[in-house]
């Protein structure tokens, strides 16, 4: 049975070119990047050279690049390290910040709130944009930190970064963006952007997982997070995943170069499943297609389905695709993204997203475009609550 | 060949779930997991899937410390029944029926319990949860068929048309008292494959074949309820959906509504549970009814406790249709009751009436009466 893979917003295959760059770096060349020695040297090298891909990427200088340990961390790194040091004070410091954030942020500033500090979480229209005039009236002299996403996970929509970017240079607060989803599939440039912080995601861009990096404008003071040796500048302890870097840079070079190529040719594919869908399936919608999207993101609602049957019933003919919203244990609840762009629980629960590759080719949407109407007609034949077309005779 | 490896072996054109697949309702338990198993053994595809039932984070005072195990959709559940997946090669996935599970179990039983019945959550799992919304999303998904680990038989009745339900063979394990629930389309769709097995018998196989979960030791409590103390359970839910439990003081009287003491709150009383010496008998006194409207404790002797006629409610005729004339079988009153000889009697629309041979001790309402005719399940319903 053909496995079609359209899932890359959870995460992406690794680059040939990828793997390549990082396999001396599990193998020969395993000194570790401190060390005074040859092999360290070597090591240094090669994540100083990933770096200033990573750099490139996004517009920065290298020395404005930290590696973490994905994008989570430099999530919760931007958040904390801008938040934390004014707990206790008066006023309170406070964030603003959407009601559509990855739970890498939202969690953060739920945890901040617990130690003192105050958060706006600023609504979005039904296609999952921010107001921006809602969020510039929510902004209070107290205001220490604006994070915004650049691409939404679930629906792909992005946000004008530099118009909030101009709204917080304007008024002199740190503007965060977590870029997890949107480095590599769109430009990101953070002078553009008049960002302060960035977080991005290695295993988003067809690197490998468990590496990321945090952009901190140069001047900005950040708290940090771990304590230990004095890597990254004494910023980030702990010794480098030098393999992994490695992979991150190699990546975002890859990226760089085909972004725009990519774009054109995948946005071509996610519209013919999409319209194909909405053709051929009864009673769908597509969510957030209105707005700008990442290219190749489809987040779809089919009325009077689980869309967790539906990702079990495509798995199962082998097409992996996602409900957008899981935890390890099943215990699912409706997309808190869905729910903020207005949907209902019901019809929150019967949604699922399509995200589609550099690799996915159009025999793949074509399969896809077979495969999809079939199993929701067979969930649909056995559902409680859609309701059963008018038939002449059984 | 895996059984995974027999998937991704199919041509393209046959995209698809193979034919024959049968879903395997796993708790993460040996039993369900030697069902997979047996199986698999006998060559037929399998998908298991795993119930989210309860969220243990729900009722946070009554977390202990460390993960809640052996408790349905605890991690370490879910994890032994992914384990045990990964080493057969089979599909798996967990699904999420705490909605479901809330409305059809949990709530009911706890409005059983608060007014004074003595409920059993695990039959409207069965018939409300498992073999509902469960068996719909395996036929969903393309499993035509749901099996479990249940120590009870299936059998279809060529003469009479109809599916029939029947005891384990082992009758020790047998759980059939909890599936008198179930529907012919139900049953029609299940299978029970540990049924001609003994508990033994099954712990060998989950060895031969190196389960991970062959030694996992077995749940005896509720399977919501993290601790065993239910009654913990039902005061920290009811207090969330906003109607706590309050420990009244109150009397305690016999029949005749003759004072001989005080208790400390009705809800701490199960029927059929002996109540220390009677005022001036000296003989023992048992709850014989739990008076939740006027807050009080009836007790009485032991003659009192037994009774010979009782009626019970939403029948279902299983392996027979409704019978017109009384019959002679066995009823169970509860699930550790050998089953007492009884005449029954079916009255249409309004249940059944039973009446023992002998009197039976504590016949209790909330429990459920299951008729047999031997091993055949013939009916059952719920004690009024």
């Amino acid at each position: 049975m053909p496995r079609i893979y359209l899932d890359h917003n959870a995460t992406t295959p690794l680059e040939q070119a990828v793997l390549e760059a990082m396999l001396p770096y599990l193998s020969s060349e395993f000194g570790n990047a401190s060390s005074i020695h040859g092999y360290g040297q070597r090591a240094r090298a090669a994540v100083e050279t990933a770096r200033e891909q990573v750099a490139a990427l996004v517009n920065a200088r290298p020395q404005e690049i930290v590696f973490t340990s994905g994008g989570t961390e430099s999530d919760n790194q931007a958040i904390f390290g801008i938040v934390e040091p004014l707990l206790g004070g008066t006023p309170r410091p406070h964030i603003v910040t959407t009601s559509i954030e990855h739970e890498a942020v939202l969690n953060t500033c739920q945890a901040l709130e617990k130690l003192g500090a105050t958060v706006t979480y600023v609504p979005v229209s039904r296609q999952g944009r921010v107001d921006l005039e809602a969020l510039r009236r929510e902004i209070r002299p107290e205001t220490a930190l604006i994070t915004v996403m650049h691409a939404n996970n679930e629906l792909g929509t992005v946000q004008a970064l530099e118009e909030i970017g101009r709204i917080a240079a304007e008024r002199d607060i740190c503007f965060h963006s977590d870029a997890v989803q949107s480095a590599g599939k769109i430009p990101v440039d953070v002078q553009a952007g008049e960002l302060d912080l960035l977080s991005i995601s290695a295993h988003k861009l067809y690197g490998p997982k468990g590496v990321g990096a945090i952009y901190i404008r140069s001047g900005t003071r950040l708290r940090r997070l771990l304590y230990g040796g004095h890597h990254q500048r004494g910023f980030r302890p702990g010794t480098e995943n030098v393999a992994g870097i490695v992979g991150l840079g190699r990546a975002a070079e890859i990226a760089q170069r085909s972004l725009e190529g990519d774009a054109a040719r995948i946005s071509g594919l996610r519209d013919n499943l999409e319209q194909g869908l909405l053709a051929r399936v009864p009673d769908c919608r597509a969510n957030g297609a209105g707005a700008p999207r990442t290219p190749n993101t489809s987040n779809f609602t089919f009325s009077g389905i689980e869309g967790e049957a539906l990702v079990i019933a495509l798995d199962l003919k082998g097409l992996a695709c996602s409900t957008g919203a899981a935890c390890s244990s099943g215990a699912v609840e409706p997309s808190h993204v869905l729910t903020a762009i207005g949907l209902p629980a019901s019809e929150a629960r019967g949604s699922i997203r399509f995200s589609l590759g550099r690799h996915t080719t159009a025999e793949e949407t074509d399969a896809a475009l077979q495969i999809v109407p079939a199993a929701v007609a067979q969930l649909r034949k056995l559902s409680p609550t859609y309701p059963r077309p008018a038939s002449a005779h059984h | 060949m895996s059984a995974r490896e027999k998937l991704d072996s199919l041509p393209a054109s046959a995209a698809g779930p193979p034919a024959g697949l049968v879903a395997v309702a796993m708790s993460g338990g040996v039993d369900s997991s030697t069902v997979a198993a047996l199986l698999l053994q006998r060559g037929r595809p399998v998908v298991g899937l795993t119930m989210q039932l309860w969220n243990q984070r729900r009722l946070p005072q009554l977390q202990g410390d460390g993960p809640a195990q052996h408790r349905c959709c605890s991690l370490d559940d879910v994890y032994d029944a992914k384990r045990v997946a990964q080493h057969l090669h089979f599909p798996h996935y967990v699904v999420n029926f705490e909605e479901q599970f809330e409305e059809q179990v949990v709530r009911p039983f706890v409005e059983q319990y608060l007014s004074g019945r003595t409920p059993i959550a695990c039959t409207n799992c069965n018939t409300d949860v498992k073999f509902e919304p469960l068996l719909r999303m395996a036929r969903q998904i393309g499993a035509e068929r749901l099996a479990t680990g249940h120590y009870a038989r299936i059998r279809y009745d060529a003469a009479s048309g109809r599916q029939q339900l029947l005891r384990a063979r082992d009758d020790s394990k047998d759980q059939s008292y909890f599936l008198w629930g179930l529907t012919q389309e139900q049953l029609s769709r299940s299978e029970f494959p540990l049924g001609e097995l003994s508990k033994e018998e099954v712990r060998a196989l989950a060895r031969r074949v190196n389960l991970p979960v062959a030694e996992k030791p077995e749940s005896m409590e509720l399977c919501f309820v993290p601790n065993g103390n239910y009654v913990q359970f039902i005061h920290a839910y009811a207090s969330e959906i906003g109607r706590p439990v309050e420990d009244r003081e109150g009397d305690i009287v016999t029949r005749d509504d003759q004072v001989i003491g005080r208790h400390k709150g009705v809800h701490h009383y199960t029927i059929g549970q002996r109540k220390g010496l009677g005022y001036g008998t000296g003989k023992p006194v048992y709850v014989l009814a739990l008076d939740t409207e006027n807050n009080r404790v009836i007790v009485g002797e032991d003659e009192e406790l037994r009774a010979v006629e009782f009626e019970i409610e939403k029948v279902n005729w299983v392996s027979v249709v409704e019978p017109s004339r009384p019959l002679r079988a066995r009823v169970k009153i509860r699930h550790q009751h050998s089953p007492a000889a009884a005449l029954v009697e079916a009255r249409p629309g309004a249940g059944a009436r039973i009446r023992f041979d002998e009197p039976q001790r504590a016949i209790t309402p909330g429990q459920a009466a299951v008729i047999y005719d031997g091993e055949v399940v013939v009916a059952g319903g719920w004690i009024k």
